[in-house]
């Protein structure tokens, strides 16, 4: 590949760093888990510098056209697989990167040390994450999903004990549900248009003969079922308040992340294939209103939930649910506001799932069904005598942690969760259009789930962290607070700097409306010639 | 044929679904293959229904490609295979353990009260 810039090889770095640190960390014995850590720690920060140096290159339009196309091989793009690094595509790789800076960070202190190949399990699940976001391929993104998930059933199971393996047991076969219909998605794509490549699908489903019509439509669908398993639509995703709960806090923060690539995957592909022609616009009504059913759904489980891990996963499928609904209603600029929920959320719910791994150390085992118990049979608890000890730091910290997170997950202001639903509700006002009855259902249900949220979640911090009774204060290590403040501080950086994040995501969301530039750039884009400067 | 390879295909799915909907792991674990069986003749089969026809090869003269059979869904379903037989292998594993840990091999991994 003489005469290639670095800066082109750039785009294959998220998938290649991950995949060669995993594997050779394989080989590092588990007792050496200050080299293992640090290795994987290493790794993270070149990521993190990458998915930046992506970032800057791709909103800089550095490249022609916006966007980067790396032609794997460098076969022709609708023969070979081609991985594109637009706007969007590198704004996931640094909110993934991000988060799994933060993840591991936190898993230094016991989590990482409890099982083995632990480190290796996470940068594949990293490599399978990234390539999803990169790819431009469809049958390329099966295989990127099914790394993920590999790594992810490995995860899930990580710290082997009788919740985990009930909970991954159906987890697992669920997926592999899942990667069947995925599977057979793609083939009736294939067998209806001839091409799997994302740009190549647009032109060729447009100029599909409407006798082939019902065979694309059937393989697009049962393309989307096997998305919306992953993010969790109701009725497809029942099996993750279980998972989240069973999981180990840093891998359930990392799960939070597998949600979204199955919202991404539908955002990337339905513009391109379904953007124009006899088909605009296919299914995303049904979406829609998947959408609300799934925000119906996770505000009633919230309200049932007494753990904070399982209230995490359905705060995780609140926001999924939210983001379908906004991907359903097919407006460029609620897709802008749909993004900055999408960041926001991610990084709540990601910074509760740990937080909750530390509340646990102050629980008292069985207070919780007791907490729950006295509300319904309406019994008075007798207040105690006061008891006067000073508020440990340790409890303040994790007092505040969970404060910060509550008001991002339920849309409370001054947080980033406030601004995501105000501006949602502006852009849904804003429009030349008429204000109709779906939308009206729509901020109601948004509302609701807002208000289940603060209820379930006040409920759990005053009989937590108000509760009267000797509260012991945890043990808490700097390296388990940090990413906590982390991502929480990221979230009040996001409401610091909204407008110049809103004005980035709206050049993302035009991007993703113009899909004609997509198809031109990727098909257009140039093989190298081969180094005796003959043909390649 | 082709309705016999449909028949074949759909057969093999519907004993698939209903297996993986019975309580036991091992019916889950067999209904997952017999799945994935379907599935991937389903894939072979969406390079159409051809019999008698060469593999693609780089010859000089080619007439048409349509004397050729389709390789890329040879290639995908290859693929498909090994990734369906190695996260089969991944399950089978954790049903092993789960036996092991709960003594049952329930789904639930409890006996249900009978």
């Amino acid at each position: 590949m003489s005469g290639t810039p670095w800066t082109e090889h750039l785009i294959l770095a998220p998938v290649l760093l991950p995949l060669l640190a995993g594997a050779a960390l394989i080989l590092v014995n588990e007792a050496r888990h200050g080299l293992k850590f640090s290795i994987n720690l290493g790794c993270n920060l070149l990521l993190l510098a990458a998915a930046l140096a992506l970032f800057w290159r791709a909103d800089q339009e550095l490249w022609p056209g916006t966007m980067g196309v790396y032609l794997a091989a460098n076969w022709m793009a609708p023969f070979g697989i081609a991985l594109v690094a637009d706007r969007l595509a590198a704004l996931m790789l640094v909110l993934t990167a991000v988060l799994s800076l933060a993840v591991l960070i936190f898993s230094w202190q016991g989590w990482s040390r409890i099982g083995v190949h632990f480190h290796s399990l996470f940068l594949f699940l990293l490599m399978g994450i990234n390539g999803a976001f990169l790819t431009h391929d469809l049958f390329n993104l099966f295989v990127f999903f099914e790394v993920m998930l590999a790594a992810s059933y490995g995860l899930v199971l990580h710290g082997y004990n009788v919740t985990r393996i009930r909970a991954s047991l159906q987890y697992i076969a669920i997926n592999l549900v899942a990667s069947l219909l995925f599977l057979i998605g793609i083939a009736l794509i294939y067998a209806s248009t001839g091409t799997l490549n994302m740009a190549d699908l647009g032109p060729r489903v447009a100029a599909l003969a409407p006798a082939d019509l019902p065979l694309l439509q059937t393989g697009a669908l049962i393309l989307a079922l096997a998305f919306l398993t992953k993010g969790a639509m109701w009725p497809l995703g029942f099996w993750l308040p279980t998972t989240y709960a069973a999981a180990s806090p840093p891998v359930a923060a990392m799960l939070v992340l597998m949600t979204k690539v199955g919202i991404y995957a539908i955002i990337r592909i339905w513009p391109l294939a379904f953007g124009a022609g006899p088909l605009a616009g296919f299914a995303l009504e049904g979406l829609f209103w998947g959408g609300l059913a799934t925000l119906l759904f996770g505000s009633v489980g919230m309200l049932a939930s007494q753990e904070a891990g399982r209230m995490a996963g359905y705060g995780a499928i609140i926001s999924s649910g939210t983001l379908m609904a906004i991907v359903g209603a097919n407006q460029p600029a609620l897709l802008t506001v749909g993004f900055y929920y999408l960041l926001g959320s991610t990084l709540a719910t990601a910074a509760f799932l740990l937080l909750a791994g530390l509340i646990e150390r102050i629980r008292t085992p069985g207070s919780a069904l007791l907490a729950l118990t006295m509300e319904a049979f309406a019994i008075e608890e007798k207040p105690e005598e006061p008891v006067g000890v000073g508020i440990p730091a340790a409890l303040a910290f994790l007092g505040l942690a969970f404060a910060g997170c509550a008001l991002v997950i339920t849309g409370l202001p001054p947080l980033s969760g406030f601004v995501a639903k105000f501006s949602l509700f502006h852009t849904l006002l804003d429009s030349s259009a008429e204000v109709t009855r779906e939308t009206w259902l729509f901020m109601g249900l948004i509302l609701a789930s807002g208000l289940t949220g603060v209820i379930a979640l006040m409920r759990f911090g005053v009989r937590t962290f108000w509760a009267s009774g000797n509260l012991q204060a945890p043990s808490l290590q700097h390296s388990e607070a940090l990413p906590i403040s982390f991502l929480l501080s990221l979230c009040i950086a996001m409401t610091l700097f909204a407008s110049p994040l809103l004005a980035f995501l709206e050049r993302t969301s035009e991007d993703l409306a113009r899909p004609g530039t997509y198809v031109e750039q990727v098909l257009s884009s140039p093989v190298r010639p081969g180094p005796a400067g003959g043909p390649p | 044929m082709e309705a016999v390879i449909a028949i074949a295909i759909g057969v093999l799915f519907g004993s698939g679904v209903w297996l993986i909907l019975r309580p036991r792991t091992f019916q889950i674990i067999t209904g997952l293959m017999l799945m994935s069986y379907a599935v991937n003749l389903f894939i072979f089969m969406m390079g159409r229904v051809w019999i008698d026809k060469a593999p693609l090869t780089l010859k000089p003269g080619i007439p048409s490609l349509g004397e050729y059979a389709d390789p890329l869904s040879q290639a995908l379903v290859l693929t498909a295979i090994v990734i369906g037989f190695a996260t089969t292998a991944l399950y089978l594993v954790i049903m092993i353990g789960a036996r092991g840990l709960t003594g049952t091999d329930h789904v639930d991994g409890k006996e249900p009260e009978a």
